[in-house]
């Protein structure tokens, strides 16, 4: 899948002190600035907390950046990896490279804690190791029931709260 | 045989597969009896059309002549595809398309964890992810087959002629020729014998908690998986399919 080169407008070039050896930015400044981008569908979420960026690191003058999809046709990856693309010249790195990687296959335990409570928050609830959600994100009642075992997107399942009558998505443990 | 042809056949054979099917079940878009049942199909298309951009891809990349997975699927004849019978007939009613996911989504599920263990990373690697979705169609998919065929006199009626009208597309799956021999014996495939008793056990206990009767007569249509000899509906359906890269070559969105 090939990745658009991008013209950018709003170049940040970063300032000398938080560059390391040999001029390139830090790793743990990289993943703050990946932390920053939202996934593209559930924008609450980053796509750090989504678990899908494997790895950054320097290979020589070129940052190479892995990204496993969530799903195999989710439509998002293509933005996803635009978006990764723009963070990254935005913040002065011109020499990139972004890899697919499939295997291991993404599972929601790479989901993070704090992506896990900005999920609920925001109506999602969080993927259980059980198979279904363990309580409504609205009113926080248990007794809920499944609709469908798809949903709005290709990562979610349709649920209902029983309690409350409210249907809500639920991210699918995978 | 030479394994890198045996290796293009196959994985061009998986991706024809997940390829037609993806796109029968994707003509339900907008037209499923209930909301949630249209995003189900869609869903399961997108995942099945996704799993098919890896199978594809690989098989571009073995066959090393710069094409791409989008060349192999959009401009390919009938007479190049080789994807099973079953998946190219006609959607027909929403049980029928249940059933025919079912008898599908049930060998992908076997499959495909089994396929794990390929001495070939990269068909390891697909086979790893596409096996978590497929957990997902099976059962769905299932589980639609025991409600509609254990439901009504009407629901039951035509999951049973879906079922009889299947069945004789079912054989093919454990269909054996060179490709499936050279693959086995190098560790990189799984020979489709070999998953024939784990299939029909579960196929057969679904079909019965749906209170389905099992044709008896095992005639199997046969031709998809090798080539000679497509239904008349494939044609159709690449027309449909392939129509814009035809007309306008190399268009891109």
């Amino acid at each position: 899948m090939g990745i658009s080169l991008l013209k950018c407008s709003g170049f940040n070039a970063p300032t000398p002190d938080r560059l390391g050896k040999m001029g390139r930015p830090e790793i743990s400044d990289i993943w703050q600035w990946l932390d920053a981008v939202p996934d593209p569908e559930i924008p609450v979420i980053s796509l750090v907390d989504l678990g899908i960026i494997r790895d950054v690191a320097w290979v020589g003058p070129k940052l190479v950046v892995k990204v496993t999809p969530t799903y195999s046709g989710c439509p998002a990856t293509s933005i996803i990896n635009f978006e990764i693309e723009k963070a990254l010249r935005d913040n002065g790195i011109d020499n990139l490279v972004l890899e697919r990687q499939l295997s291991p296959a993404w599972t929601t335990d790479w989901l993070t804690q704090k992506g896990r409570l900005k999920l609920e928050a925001y109506g999602i609830a969080p993927p259980q190791a059980a198979g279904g959600p363990e309580r409504c994100p609205h009113c926080q009642d248990v007794d809920i029931e499944r609709i469908s075992q798809f949903g709005s997107t290709p990562c979610k399942a349709q649920w209902r709260c029983k309690t409350c009558l409210e249907p809500f998505d639920y991210f699918k443990c995978i | 045989m030479e394994i890198n042809d045996a290796l293009f056949q196959f994985a061009t054979r998986l991706g024809d597969n997940t390829l037609i099917l993806g796109h029968r079940v994707s003509e339900w878009c907008g037209h499923a009896p209930v909301i949630e049942e249209d995003i189900a199909l869609a869903n399961t298309a997108l995942d099945l059309i996704g799993q098919t951009q890896f199978w594809l891809g690989l098989a571009a990349e073995i066959e090393g002549t710069a094409k791409t997975a989008d060349d192999l699927a959009f401009l390919r004849d009938a007479w190049d595809y080789r994807n099973f019978l079953l998946v190219e007939v006609p959607n027909g009613d929403f049980g029928q398309t249940l059933m025919r996911q079912f008898l599908f989504d049930a060998w992908q599920s076997i499959h495909l964890p089994r396929l794990i263990a390929s001495s070939d990373a990269r068909v390891s690697a697909i086979a790893e992810k596409a096996s978590k979705e497929v957990a997902y169609h099976v059962e769905r998919s299932a589980s639609t087959v025991v409600g509609l065929g254990d439901g009504t006199q009407e629901s039951h009626d035509r999951m049973q002629a879906a079922l009889t009208y299947l069945w004789p597309y079912v054989g093919e799956i454990f269909d054996t020729d060179d490709v499936d021999d050279t693959l086995a014996k190098a560790g990189i495939a799984v020979h489709p014998q070999s998953l024939k008793d784990e299939y029909y056990a579960l196929v057969n206990r679904v079909l019965k908690d749906a209170t389905l009767r099992v044709p008896d007569d095992m005639f199997a249509h046969k031709g998809g998986r090798s080539g000679k000899r497509h239904t008349e509906h494939l044609g159709h359906i690449l027309v449909e399919m392939q129509w814009l890269q035809r007309a306008y070559p190399g268009s891109t969105w």
